[in-house]
């Protein structure tokens, strides 16, 4: 067997063959040999007084000859005729944009079909992914399927086995409402060691939407399932990989589980399971099953090959937890953060992200040195159950070294653990569920980097 | 039989297929009852307890057969393969056989987990070679051959003997020696609901200390200064107007106290000319399951487009021909299987490739 290693910053094989215990060797090693006093050293050489003022491109200097030339001088678009209605059928994002792209980490995957794709969180506002934008995670390829031809069936412990075209499916009373959905292998990278550069690779298997279709709980009882001996419900997908999952019944009893076809005011997108995926509020990615044709009704969980094979957490004991569903509390810092560049000293809008797939957000603090003293953020309405929650902080960046952190709480009280706290239970090898506080380290020349802190 | 009666049987059959059940129900005229037929074709799970689990044999031997032919070009020939998807077989030894834990899933210190290490259950097994396999022509095994496939795997892993028939017999008994059958916990607060008893509170307790929290924090671990470009330039990956821009990774980074590498305010992407004809081809390649084996520019199990380009520059009825008829030998022992795309789409890549593959 050749060994699945991974260097920090290139990491290799799929997402739920990540960790290497010789990568991770390397970077301790690393970081013994001097590296630990780096922030230190930083914060003396802050206090030397040897920083240059940081200017950076695109300033907004006083101008010396009667003004700004873009004030002065009147552009083409203020001087002449724009483009006339429906130039674009369905509109597309500026031109000025195009940097802003979902994408593969370099190395993990061999194949396209059997990979995931990273929204770019460092350039999102709001809690809303751009559907364009949303991440990816396919197990054998995306299709885009005939909305006509597709079939929903309900089987198992029902008293009717039952077929439903799409047409029926949005026949039904449908609700509209906004959840997050993270993948449980989301910053799974970044469990031993940093690995990756910035927040769309080690967060960017998250994004929010919102899903409208059909409560799954008024399609088992239109086929008269048995809620008292059938505890559990598999749901199937109806491409190649036809995906399986066994779903929690408490969250489709309690009528949060959705049969989606909408997601943000149109359908679905073709790689987010078009015509119909499940919505499983607070449950990882992996039980959002795409293409969605079946699902039964069993007294028994199922054992699918992600719940036997991946998406269970290997713990230091060598056991495996197996039906590990819940996405816990986390939150990060999406700007400033790593591979980004101050401009300038003065005043930032810390901003980020938090979510909890047990409810709402209740606060966010956001820590600038390291997590030694936190501020409170202003969480930004709206804030919503197992949804993403905006939050911002005000900030004056003096031009030395700082350590952006945010660390979540939500409404059961559970506070977002320290990388030691979670390692202290976890260990550092079981790929899913790092939920994590992130640091963010700020260099005196602007440049931001993905740390992790003592 | 009078037509009035006949009416009437009808009636009573239309009843009790569930035309009735749907109009009774709260949402008369959505849905109908599923055929035994339609069920029996997509109700394919197979649960630990074998439930779903069609009757039939496979051996080794069979096993072997299928798996050479239709398995071993993307997990190698015994299952070890880590070139496309991690590898199946090994670090399971005769002792975990007999207590059901895997014991290298305790060491820190080994490099890998495979699927014999980590699967506790054979319905797992079978449910998904059936369901999903071979990746490229899922669903196209017979219910013998997913037994066949599934004993072969087993063997690989000294489960069962070479000379084995498993069946839906005993498969029971070949559960009873899956190396990581009781490797398992449902101990913990992840599960929303009781069924699996499981924990109510969570692993961490994190509180919301506001100040003097730790003692002044050091950086633990940070990307070495060679993987400053490994995820590409940073600078258009970020939005060309804001606080910050994306931090210019194609340059050395900037000393201390003098400004950081940005980038310039035309994002560098936005120029580039579209070729639509290499999109087309790209579409082309994707539909018939071409990157499954080929990357752009990387071997995958087959060489890479790009290096394909440079081997044989120009020679487009070649490329065409080796498309559509499959070969071996050029680029290593796994032989490319012939292609049943249609003739012009052949020579429409072919002539892609020999003008260099280029995107």
């Amino acid at each position: 067997m050749s060994d699945d290693s991974i260097r920090s910053g290139r990491v290799q094989k799929a997402p739920e063959n990540f960790l290497s215990r010789t990568g991770i060797k390397e970077v301790f090693a690393e970081s013994k040999k001097g590296r630990r006093d780096f922030i230190r050293n930083a914060f003396a050489a802050a206090a030397a007084g040897v920083a240059a003022p940081v200017a950076m491109a695109q300033s907004n200097p006083v101008p010396s000859e009667g003004g700004d030339s873009n004030i002065l001088n009147l552009p083409e678009h203020a001087t002449g005729l724009g483009q006339g209605v429906a130039t674009e059928g369905y509109g597309k994002p500026s031109k000025f944009e195009a940097n802003l792209q979902r994408r593969q980490s370099p190395g993990l995957t061999q194949t396209t079909q059997s990979s995931v794709s990273f929204a770019p969180l460092q350039s999102l506002f709001g809690i809303v992914t751009p559907s364009g934008l949303h991440f990816e995670r396919h197990h054998q390829g995306w299709w885009d399927i005939d909305p006509s031809k597709h079939r929903f069936m309900v089987n198992g412990m029902v008293k009717k086995n039952m077929v439903f075209t799409v047409d029926e499916i949005m026949r039904l009373p449908s609700v509209s409402r906004f959840h997050f959905i993270e993948c449980g292998a989301n910053t799974a990278v970044e469990w031993g060691n940093v690995a990756v550069p910035t927040v769309q690779y080690t967060h960017g298997m998250l994004s929010c939407s919102e899903f409208t279709g059909v409560p799954l709980i008024t399609l088992l009882e239109l086929a008269g399932a048995d809620l008292k001996n059938g505890k559990f419900v598999l749901a199937e997908g109806g491409d190649g990989s036809s995906m399986t999952r066994t779903i929690p019944m408490s969250l489709i009893t309690s009528g949060e589980v959705i049969v989606a076809y909408g997601q943000n005011g149109e359908m679905l997108r073709p790689e987010n399971g078009y015509p119909l995926r499940l919505v499983v509020p607070g449950v990882q990615g992996v039980s959002w099953v795409k293409y969605l044709r079946r699902v039964e009704v069993g007294d028994k969980p199922y054992a699918a090959k992600d719940e036997a094979v991946h998406y269970m957490d290997l713990q230091p004991n060598g056991q495996h937890r197996q039906y590990t569903n819940i996405q816990e509390v986390k939150s990060v810092v999406t700007t400033p953060s790593g591979g980004q560049v101050l401009l300038d000293k003065g005043f930032y809008n810390i901003t980020g992200l938090a979510w909890s797939g047990k409810g709402k957000i209740k606060r966010v603090d956001v820590s600038t040195d390291g997590g030694r003293n936190w501020r409170q953020a202003r969480l930004e309405t709206p804030v919503l159950s197992k949804a993403l929650s905006r939050f911002n902080l005000d900030w004056v960046w003096d031009g030395k070294p700082a350590i952006l952190q945010s660390r979540a709480q939500d409404e059961t009280g559970h506070v977002q653990p320290t990388y030691q706290q979670l390692r202290g239970v976890r260990g550092t090898r079981s790929i899913y569920h790092n939920n994590a506080i992130q640091s963010w380290l700020v260099q005196e020349n602007g440049e931001v980097k993905n740390v992790q802190v003592s | 039989m009078s037509r009035f009666r006949n009416a009437l049987m009808t009636v009573a059959l239309l009843a009790a297929a569930g035309l009735g059940a749907a109009q009774g129900s709260k949402y008369p005229g959505v849905g109908r009852d599923a055929t035994p037929k339609e069920v029996a074709k997509w109700d394919i799970d197979v649960r630990p307890d074998f439930k779903g689990l069609p009757a039939g044999s496979g051996s080794v031997a069979k096993g072997q057969e299928v798996w050479e032919s239709k398995c071993a070009q993307c997990h190698g020939v015994f299952g070890e393969s880590n070139e496309v998807f991690s590898p199946l077989i090994g670090g399971t030894t005769a002792q975990d056989i007999k207590t059901g834990r895997v014991a290298n899933l305790s060491r820190s210190d080994y490099p890998g987990r495979t699927t014999l290490m980590k699967v506790p259950t054979v319905s797992t097994l079978w449910d998904y070679i059936n369901r999903a396999m071979p990746w490229t022509n899922p669903k196209t095994l017979s219910t013998e051959e997913v037994y066949a496939v599934t004993a072969f795997m087993l063997n690989l892993a000294d489960i069962i003997p070479e000379n084995y028939v498993l069946s839906d017999k005993n498969i029971a008994e070949v559960q009873a020696r899956m190396p990581n059958r009781n490797g398992m916990s449902t101990q913990h607060a992840m599960w929303p609901g009781k069924e699996f008893g499981g924990l109510a509170k969570p692993d961490t307790a994190n509180t919301v200390c506001m100040k003097d929290c730790k003692p002044e924090p050091m950086v633990a671990s940070l990307l070495p200064d060679f993987a400053r470009n490994a995820h590409g330039n940073l600078a258009e990956q970020n939005r060309i107007v804001g606080p910050q821009r994306g931090a210019d990774t194609s340059r050395p980074e900037a000393k201390a106290g003098t400004p950081a590498a940005v980038a310039t305010a035309s994002p560098a992407t936005v120029a580039k000319p579209e070729n639509n004809e290499s999109k087309a081809i790209v579409a082309m390649l994707n539909k018939n399951n071409c990157t499954a084996c080929h990357g752009m520019d990387k071997k995958i199990v087959g060489p890479g487009f790009t290096e394909i380009a440079k081997k044989q520059a120009g020679k487009v009825d070649y490329l065409a021909g080796k498309i559509k008829g499959g070969g071996v030998g050029v680029w290593g022992q796994i032989p490319m299987p012939a292609q049943a795309l249609p003739e012009a789409d052949a020579r429409r890549i072919a002539e892609w490739i020999s003008k260099g593959a280029g995107k």
